[in-house]
């Protein structure tokens, strides 16, 4: 054995042995790798260095292309960096930079070699330290090493200079306060005469000026300098980058580069740098129109070059320009479309993104048509890729676009008869949405939710059925337009609606209910026979329908009515049959309307058929929802079992009568028509769509303590098990039968097992303090719009005749006839349909990174613990300022005027009374016990700013000290 | 930070080189490799060199059997990156005279430190061949 390991430590295997070996290797890789790492562990516990470093450098390799964890040996990669050799040294920093992380533990071993080798003469070691420090610094490597990092920001070796200057980056993004010393010294590199310096320099800058661009405004005539001077196309895409931020923020700037960067446009052979020009003219500098039409005039070389990389980016510069400058992507519209049928699917969805900017309500029906045909043809993805942006475009902003609500419900009906859609979720919101936000649409909602439904075929596909509850909730919800409620029944009875999951099976309950209670409802009106019979949304169509319905199948209805255990055998067929049966009942609506005088007098008649027909319609849902009882799912069986005892109690009044005269069935039965009534009150409730601020306007009932930390929910939870999701998938469906007074909450507790009663009431007693006390959950605010609120129709109505106006123009641009109505009013509410734009600005993520370097910038180096926002500082910063930014008492007005322009909250003068606001602003928010934003804002930077923890600290204090200053812009700019 | 990350993939699908700017975990990386390998692979010819995947803009070149691929920043211009990469191919094509797969598996140290030499903390630093070849000739000259 002792023989042996003489042998491994004289013949160890080098990394390309190691190689080699595992190209021939028979044994599988992984198992090879096992034992290499094996052989490597044995190997780096070593004490000859070239066996040590050996074993570490096969160590790094596996780790990085075969992904071997090697975090266990990072003490040894401390060991191989100290060595003495340069080929050891350089192997163990290798591995340190690609093993090393933050929670490293041996990590605070390394910093005085770091420093050594920082300060080593031979160039080759610092920049060894250099490169490891760029990926590993932490804040304390970044603290201890910073003078290091300083000297050599000076160093006249060029070749140490460039990376020290590039790991100032990853210092000051860890330790900020290290730009108070180095911050200078890598200003002075900008305008270094190498070439190597500058390059390095410059790709530091982009960074930081990608973060917070504001504070390097005072460095603009140094990146003008470049901008002009340089001749290395890489650079210039840099300073191009960050002019692009820069010009934004200071419009002299935009007119004094706006020339050289058209020049380079202009004469650049590079591609990337014409690009880059394109795109910096397009984002920063798009007020100048001259620089505009000729990057829009470079974009259009792109669009239909031969190279794929040049047509997409050519349609990205076209999606940058689309929100201002519309001319443009319409101008390149052909090259646009053809794109959309590019062999890349990139190009493909860039175009599309393009296409669907472009899109007016002129001419969105057209466009629509076409890529929904483009979308029957394209593959799966792509075709959903289609189908998305149809949806997001039409429905943004309140279906701005959409003029003609039957014919986007009818596109919506049509797309999800696309076999490979697979937008369910958002079709759905959209049909319930446009339900409750269109009247005028709701006709073709039913008429397109019963072709869906009537479908057997769509059940099996899993992708539809988010559709189909939305279909079926708007087929009961809207009942009244439909032309013929047994026929829905029928759709929303068939048995393949077993393959539907159990809660979209509940909607589908739901809504024959309330289909239900509408025949019954017209049943007994016209048993009534007063004059008011359909004057409201009955119209005379209604009984013809019916009474058409009842010729075309009484007689199979009736044979049904009679057997009720034999129904299931003539129900299926008829339902497959659907389509010639569809024909005959429109041919019979036109034969029904020609005879319609006649009815009147045929009206006893019909009143039997009806009869036939709810009877028989009572003894279908008594056949199919029976079983129904035994249901695993609780929404299901409880739906099912409320239905089943009003049908029961139902049929029994009404058999009761069916053989006897007419006079009996006049004397009418109140109990039935008393709950009919009632329950048919509760559905004709309009719902309205719902407010996305709503649950925020509920007070929070006084008394109830509402705690930050959760954690003690846990316990609870754990020991009840609560009915699972079938509440979630629900929607704005579940508000309607549930009576607005039971939260949530009390709704789960009362759909529970009953057995587990008494545990709950035990339960609730114990933990009453996170259930809403029952009788407050009712209290609204006053301010919360109800679904029909006068104020918002009013609103409505507005907006109405602003569209009326815009429709009318439309009509001028458009061929197409069909579409000669007004476009129907869409409910809008107030406020929050769409989820509001946070209010609050982010806090930039490194606001004590660009703090210090407008400190520095602006030469406030007082140290770091000042406070920045003193009115007083102006003049201590105009002394200091460097020689180069000339302040003069021009700048000085010019700083005044720059104030001036800046929005209010930031400017010095306003910081007392923003201060004043906010305090009392939080001062109200907690009497609502709500918590503000404010203490958000404060505990965030508590926890983000782990480091600089003194400013921190010192920020936590006063909070609204943070004004961020108005740099000084230098004299050349005008 | 500019460039994220750059690997070196060949035909097959395994890594060759992979160097990060950012720190991720071995699985995280693992899986990051996998995700863009099947989806760059993939693609053709006639498609371009640009793939978004998760909040990387990743931009790719073939060269024989090695696949160049380069994540950089959303804002990154993507030709600038392309040429990067043709810079890479050049300085080791100069160093191995004709490089192939082979070379960057048993060189693989001095293919890291080309890259070293060329990008730091995710920043170009260096665009000249020679400048980044001396190092490499004096360390070679020595050891």
């Amino acid at each position: 054995m002792a023989g042996s390991s003489i042998m491994e430590n004289l013949f160890q295997r080098s990394l390309e042995d190691l190689i080699k070996a595992m190209r021939l290797q028979l044994i599988g890789e992984s198992t090879f790798i096992s034992k290499a790492t094996e052989e490597i562990r044995r190997e780096i516990k070593s004490t000859d260095q070239q066996t040590k470093s050996t074993a570490l450098h096969k160590l790094s390799y596996l780790s990085s292309v075969h992904g071997v964890d090697m975090s266990w040996a990072s003490f040894h990669v401390v060991e191989v960096m100290s060595s003495s050799k340069f080929a050891h040294k350089r192997i163990g920093y290798h591995a340190a930079a690609q093993s090393f992380n933050d929670d490293t533990p041996v990590l605070l071993l390394i910093t005085n070699q770091l420093r050594k080798d920082l300060s080593s003469t031979n160039e080759f070691e610092v920049s060894l330290a250099l490169d490891l420090l760029s990926r590993i610094a932490t804040l304390d490597l970044a603290r201890d090493l910073t003078t290091e990092v300083f000297k050599l920001l000076a160093t006249a070796r060029v070749f140490v200079r460039k990376k020290a200057i590039a790991v100032v980056l990853r210092v000051f993004d860890k330790y900020p306060d290290a730009v108070r010393v180095c911050f200078k010294r890598l200003v002075e590199n900008l305008e270094s005469s190498d070439p190597q310096v500058v390059t390095a320099v410059i790709g530091v800058f982009c960074e930081l000026a990608a973060k917070d661009p504001r504070s390097y405004l005072p460095l603009a005539p140094e990146f003008y300098r470049i901008l002009i001077d340089s001749k290395n196309n890489w650079v210039l895409i840099k300073v191009l980058k960050v002019f692009a931020k820069l010009a934004p923020l200071e419009h002299r700037l935009g007119k004094r580069i706006v020339e050289p960067v058209c020049d380079h446009m202009r004469r650049s052979g590079a591609k990337s740098l014409v690009f880059e020009c394109v795109r910096t003219v397009l984002t920063g500098l798009s007020d100048y129109d001259s620089a505009v039409q000729l990057a829009v005039e470079k974009v259009r070389e792109l669009v239909v070059d031969q190279d794929p990389n040049l047509r997409y980016l050519g349609l990205q510069a076209l999606s940058v320009a689309a929100p201002k400058h519309l001319w443009a992507v319409l101008e390149n519209k052909e090259a646009v479309v053809k794109s959309l049928s590019d062999d890349d699917l990139n190009i493909k969805i860039e175009s599309l993104r393009l296409l669907m900017a472009m899109v007016s309500e002129s001419h969105v029906a057209d466009i629509s048509k076409v890529l929904l045909n483009y979308a029957l043809k394209s593959d799966p993805g792509f075709c959903n890729e289609i189908l998305d942006s149809i949806l997001k475009t039409c429905c943004n902003n309140v279906y701005e676009i959409v003029v003609d609500f039957d014919w986007y419900v009818s596109l919506l009906g049509e797309m999800a008869m696309i076999p490979n859609c697979q937008n369910g979720e958002e079709i759905e919101n959209q049909l319930v949405d446009i339900g409750m936000r269109v009247k005028d649409a709701r006709m073709e909602l039913v008429r397109v939710g019963r072709d869906l439904l009537i479908d057997p075929a769509l059940l099996g596909n899993v992708h539809l059925h988010r559709i189909l509850c939305a279909a079926a909730w708007v087929a009961g919800e809207y009942v009244e337009f439909a032309s013929n409620p047994f026929e829905l029944v029928d759709a929303l009875l068939q048995p393949r609606t077993s393959l539907l999951p159990p809660s979209i099976r509940a909607v589908y309950i739901n809504s024959v209910l309330k289909i239900l209670i509408f025949c019954l409802d017209c049943y007994l009106l016209q048993n009534d026979g007063s004059g008011s019979l359909y004057s409201g949304n009955l119209d005379g169509r209604q009984s013809e329908l019916f009474s058409v319905k009842n010729d075309t199948e009484a007689t199979e209805l009736a044979t049904c009515g009679g057997s009720n255990y034999e129904q299931d055998v003539g129900f299926n067929p008829r339902n497959t049959a659907e389509p010639s049966e569809d024909l005959s009942v429109e041919n019979g609506i036109d034969r029904a309307a020609m005879h319609g005088k006649t009815f009147t007098s045929n009206l006893l008649e019909k009143k039997n058929s009806m009869q036939e027909s709810i009877v028989s319609l009572l003894n279908r849902i008594e056949l199919i929802f029976g079983p129904l009882i035994a249901n695993q799912d609780v929404e299901v069986l409880e739906r099912a079992q409320n239905i089943l005892s009003l049908v029961q109690l139902i049929k029994e009044e009404i058999i009761d009568n069916s053989g006897q005269s007419v006079d009996i069935m006049e004397k009418k039965d109140t109990r039935v028509s008393a709950i009919i009534n009632s329950m048919r009150d509760a559905f004709t409730t309009e719902l309205g769509p719902v407010s996305i601020s709503a649950q925020g306007r509920v007070a929070v009932p006084d008394g109830l303590v509402l705690k930050d930390n959760l954690d003690d929910l846990q316990e609870i939870c754990g020991d009840t098990e609560l009915p699972s999701s079938s509440f979630g998938t629900g929607g704005p469906h579940l508000t309607t039968n549930s009576d607005a007074s039971s939260s949530n909450l009390l709704n789960n507790e009362e759909s529970g097992p009953l057995n587990e009663c008494t545990s709950l009431i035990e339960h609730r007693k114990r933990h009453g303090l996170y259930y809403l006390p029952t009788e407050k959950s009712e209290i609204v605010p006053d301010e919360y719009p109800r679904a029909n609120d006068p104020k918002s129709n009013s609103n409505v109505n507005d907006e109405a005749a602003e569209l009326v106006k815009l429709t009318e123009q439309s009509l001028l641009l458009k061929k197409r006839t069909n579409q000669t109505k007004p476009r129907p009013v869409v409910v809008k509410l107030d406020d929050g349909d769409i989820a509001p734009i946070s209010v609050k600005r982010p806090e930039p993520r490194d606001d004590s990174l660009s703090g210090a370097i407008k400190d520095v910038l602006l030469g406030n180096e007082t140290g770091p613990s000042v406070s920045r926002s003193y009115p007083s500082d102006k003049s201590s910063r105009k002394q200091t300022e460097k020689k180069k930014l000339s302040t003069n008492g021009r700048s000085e007005m010019k700083e005044n005027e720059v104030d001036a322009e800046k929005p209010d909250p930031e400017s010095p003068n306003s910081s007392s009374k923003n201060h004043g606001h906010s305090k009392h602003r939080r001062h109200r928010v907690k009497e609502k016990s709500v918590e503000g934003e404010e203490h958000d804002q404060r505990g965030k930077k508590k926890s983000g700013h782990h480091h600089g923890r003194r400013k921190t600290h010192q920020r936590a204090k006063s909070p609204l000290n943070v004004v961020s200053q108005t740099p000084v812009i230098p004299d050349f700019l005008l | 930070m500019g460039i994220r990350f750059v690997l070196m993939v060949n035909k097959q699908g395994q890594t060759r080189l992979a160097q990060y700017y950012e720190y991720l975990t071995l699985e995280e990386r693992r899986a990051l490799e996998g995700e863009i390998v099947r989806k760059c692979l993939a693609r053709n010819e006639q498609q371009c060199s640009f793939v978004e995947h998760r909040n990387y803009k990743i931009v790719y070149r073939r060269y024989a059997s090695l696949f160049f691929l380069v994540g950089v920043d959303d804002d990154e211009n993507e030709l600038a990156i392309l040429e990067f990469i043709h810079l890479l191919v050049e300085t080791m094509d100069r160093h191995f005279g004709n490089v192939c797969e082979l070379d960057i598996m048993f060189h693989l140290e001095k293919a890291h430190f080309m890259l070293e030499e060329m990008v730091m903390n995710g920043c170009i630093v260096e665009t000249n061949k020679s400048n980044i070849l001396t190092p490499i000739q004096l360390m070679d000259k020595t050891s």
